[in-house]
């Protein structure tokens, strides 16, 4: 039996990479897909309104899990070649639209009704109205629940461990099977998580007490 | 497309599935009362504590909140029973979401008690109402009045991921999911079936919420 040492450290390290590339891709698919959703979210179109909302409630009503699961097992039915690295990549960039959706509908909202007025007045059309005026005013209100968001995205490539996909948990559990030391492995990857997450919330909570403190002068 | 949808497998299983809703329904509710006694507890500690509670509860709160849940979830299940805890999946899975869950829940309760008004502390303590009478009446209700969307929502998203324990096969709704998937190789409707299931409990959840905040918090306020 093999006993936890370096090589099998660095092994859980090396699948860092793969959390953090899954991340990355989650983040960037869901980041667009998020702002199709607050834009459709906050449309005058009733239809645009009642589809994204439809799919925001599906993505925040039913498990992450469940998620992976309906594309790994359900592409393959539907006639997809489909592997673990493209399930998991298409369900996270899913579910983070929808979750990033949400957040960013909610400060296209808080962005105060006369600058949307002041736009209209001024003759702005959508476009105009939406890069010029509200979307970089809405993107400052943003900018620390998005942090923080990130963190769940991170947290959320674990379950991709689940389709067997090899990233850092993945990782952890083969070297669990191979060793039989839980304790110190999945103290390991916990840290791994850890030292990938922590930055990130202290970043983003600095952020909110940032904005906090300007909003109060 | 070629494929026949076959749900006939899927709903000849229907007690199944049933017993793990029932268990999934079962875990979370307990998960969050359970949870919410953690977080209460941890609140008061953080806002009223010592220096070295305090301490003790953020690195809680970070540890928990910078960690994923299937992650702690292992931790409880494999690692514990290596210093030599014995429990089943099922208790593993309930103790894995109760620290998950009190840990998120801390920090929401947190932010309500820090929204209390000094004065009316300080009016409370002018009648003459013990400390913990204080903190229970005066404190800690319109504390989870003014937080109650945000906990709730937090409530309803450990339901949802409590589908992870099914990862060590603590029986419940998932895990029916994934057997069944093994036995009858219809894994795109019985999990299409199941999603669908979590969505009603989801929107059941939502609504039990609804009520007992009618019964229990519908005050008027005084601003």
């Amino acid at each position: 039996m093999r006993t936890f040492g370096w090589p099998e450290f660095l092994f859980i390290l090396e699948a860092a990479r793969w959390t953090i590339a899954l991340s990355l891709i989650a983040f960037a698919g869901g980041a667009i897909g998020g702002l199709a959703i607050a834009l459709a979210r906050t449309s005058d179109s009733r239809m645009l309104q009642t589809l994204s909302s439809g799919f925001v409630q599906i993505f925040q009503g039913t498990p992450l899990l469940l998620q992976l699961f309906l594309i790994f097992f359900g592409a393959p039915v539907l006639g997809f070649d489909i592997n673990p690295w493209l399930a998991a990549g298409i369900a996270l960039i899913l579910n983070t639209s929808a979750f990033l959706g949400e957040i960013w509908r909610g400060t296209i909202q808080a962005v105060p009704v006369g600058q949307w007025e002041a736009a209209e007045a001024l003759g702005l059309h959508y476009v105009a109205r939406m890069r010029d005026v509200i979307l970089p005013q809405a993107f400052k209100i943003a900018l620390p629940p998005t942090v923080g968001y990130m963190v769940q995205v991170i947290k959320g490539t674990s379950l991709a461990a689940i389709i067997g996909f090899a990233e850092v948990t993945r990782a952890g559990q083969i070297i669990n099977n191979a060793t039989f030391q839980p304790l110190l492995v999945f103290g390991v990857v916990a840290a791994i998580y850890f030292a990938l997450c922590w930055p990130l919330s202290l970043l983003a909570a600095r952020m909110e007490r940032r904005r906090a403190a300007a909003l109060a002068r | 497309m070629k494929y026949q949808f076959q749900f006939g497998d899927v709903f000849a299983a229907w007690p199944l599935l049933l017993q793990g809703t029932w268990t999934t329904i079962q875990l979370s509710l307990s998960a969050m009362l359970l949870g919410l006694v953690v977080a209460i507890a941890c609140a008061w500690g953080k806002t009223s504590g010592p220096v070295f509670v305090r301490w003790i509860i953020n690195a809680y709160i970070e540890v928990i909140r910078n960690t994923p849940f299937l992650v702690q979830l292992f931790f409880f299940f494999f690692a514990l029973p290596s210093l030599g805890l014995r429990w089943t999946a099922h208790t593993a899975a309930l103790t894995a979401m109760v620290v998950n869950l009190g840990a998120y829940a801390t920090e929401i309760i947190r932010a309500g008690i820090e929204s209390i008004p000094r004065g009316q502390i300080e009016a409370g303590l002018a009648l003459s109402l013990k400390g913990y009478e204080v903190f229970r009446f005066v404190i800690l209700k319109p504390a989870l009045k003014a937080i109650y969307p945000a906990l709730t929502s937090q409530f309803i998203l450990l339901m949802l991921s409590s589908a992870v324990v099914s990862a060590i096969s603590a029986d419940d709704l998932t895990s029916v999911a994934a057997n069944l998937q093994s036995q009858t190789f219809r894994s795109f409707e019985i999990y299409i079936v199941v999603a669908a299931i979590y969505l009603v409990l989801a929107i059941a959840f939502s609504a039990l919420f609804r009520a007992v905040y009618r019964w229990t918090l519908n005050y008027p306020d005084r601003r």
